[in-house]
């Protein structure tokens, strides 16, 4: 018998990527290089060396995202192809309200992904990405560690 | 913890799309080739159906230049399933949904139903096949683990709406305007949807799961008691104002 189970975390969650460019943000921003999976395994969390370990364990750079609240950027850590850890690289802080914004958002993914038993994902489901689209996806970042 | 080891992971850009394989099984020969196969398969279903290629069957077919008997069988695979699809929906689900002929509100979660079919049937029981954003799960994550699948935020980009948790076969299809914005017509109207920002079915096959989750979005609310008659069928829905909805049969926990 099938069972489906719908963890209700509220907006729980979690993430790796995020973030963008603002369309006030200085062009230096936006040309931040694109990730590639093994040029942007790691630095940002110390003994998370994924050449070494087995595949699916390593820290994971998200692209640079666009959103509502501008432009957010994150390194997802994932343990044996669990995510383990998220790190902001960089939030909203061109202006006041993007910045309050970000200072309740992003500190609060971080600490749910971290916490939460929702932080343990397999996939994604979401409404259909473009090829395009998938890039900045989060079944992207997990396809990059399982890879 | 998967044993990572025996991991067999493949992505295949096609239709569009990407599509991720994820296979826990140990990877024999007969599932490597079963893999390869899938894969084939979908830049068939690619060339059969997609409405971006105007030399396609189905273009060709929605312009009137060739007949259904000229096309190929899973032509008429898929028109028959979109039918059925039609009629379970009350007409909410559309071949036609902007006016010309175009299925693929039903072909990605066909062909990668398809896709987890083959995959099966080489001996793999523990895979995940992600369409695009649709998946279709057999077996479990690891011995002892059930597969826990994100559910993508449809406002906030890299957030979790929530987590389905499954110990066994489930396919889970959402609809929503966070990829490619408002492109689901009301079929009744032919204005854009725009009640939901998003909807997750779940059900038994991937095919008709898709459909569902399309015709749902279309629908709006008032899909709420229509899933709610579906048997073996749950949803849950995000409205543009925070707010949510959900059939009852999900079993609710955590916070």
């Amino acid at each position: 018998m099938r069972r489906a189970v719908l963890a209700t975390t509220g907006i729980s969650a979690l993430i790796v990527t995020l973030l963008a460019l603002k369309p006030h943000q200085p062009p230096a921003l936006a040309a931040v290089p694109p990730r590639s999976p093994l040029a942007s395994s790691s630095p940002h969390t110390p003994g998370s060396t994924p050449s070494g370990k087995p595949s699916g364990t390593g820290t994971y750079t998200g692209d640079p995202i666009d959103t509502q609240y501008g432009t957010v950027q994150v390194a997802a850590t994932l343990t044996h192809g669990r995510l383990t850890a998220v790190r902001v690289l960089r939030a909203p802080d061109q202006n006041g309200r993007d910045q309050q914004i970000a200072s309740y958002a992003l500190p609060r993914l971080t600490q749910e992904a971290i916490g939460a038993q929702s932080a343990h994902i397999d996939a994604i489901s979401g409404a259909s990405y473009t090829s395009q689209g998938y890039i900045q996806s989060l079944q992207s970042a997990l396809d990059q560690a399982h890879a | 913890m998967p044993d990572t080891t025996t991991r067999l992971h493949h992505l295949e850009h096609v239709m569009g799309t990407v599509f991720s394989f994820d296979i826990r099984d140990q990877p024999t020969p007969a599932i490597h080739r079963a893999l390869a196969h899938a894969v084939r398969a979908l830049h068939t279903v690619d060339a059969v159906f997609s409405t971006y290629r105007p030399d396609s069957a189905i273009s060709r077919l929605g312009r009137g230049e060739i007949r259904p008997a000229d096309c190929p069988p899973e032509v008429h695979e898929v028109l028959s399933l979109c039918a059925h699809a039609t009629h379970a929906s009350d007409g909410w689900f559309s071949i036609t949904p902007d006016g010309s002929l175009d299925p693929a509100g039903l072909v990605k979660g066909w062909a990668t139903e398809t896709a987890s079919q083959l995959l099966h049937e080489a001996g793999a029981r523990n895979t995940c096949v992600n369409g695009g954003g649709d998946l279709q799960l057999r077996g479990q994550a690891a011995p002892g683990a059930p597969w826990r699948i994100g559910i993508a935020h449809p406002l906030r980009p890299g957030e979790l709406a929530t987590v389905i948790t499954t110990e066994g076969d489930l396919t889970i299809a959402t609809s929503g305007t966070a990829e490619r914005g408002a492109h689901i017509l009301n079929p009744h109207h032919g204005t854009p949807a725009t009640a939901l920002t998003s909807i997750t079915v779940t059900g038994p096959r991937l095919t008709m799961t898709d459909a569902y989750a399309t015709a749902a979005f279309a629908r709006g609310d008032s899909s709420r008691d229509w899933l709610e008659s579906l048997q073996g069928y749950e949803a849950l829905a995000l409205k543009p104002d925070g707010q949510t909805w959900r059939t009852s049969g999900f079993t609710v926990h955590g916070r």
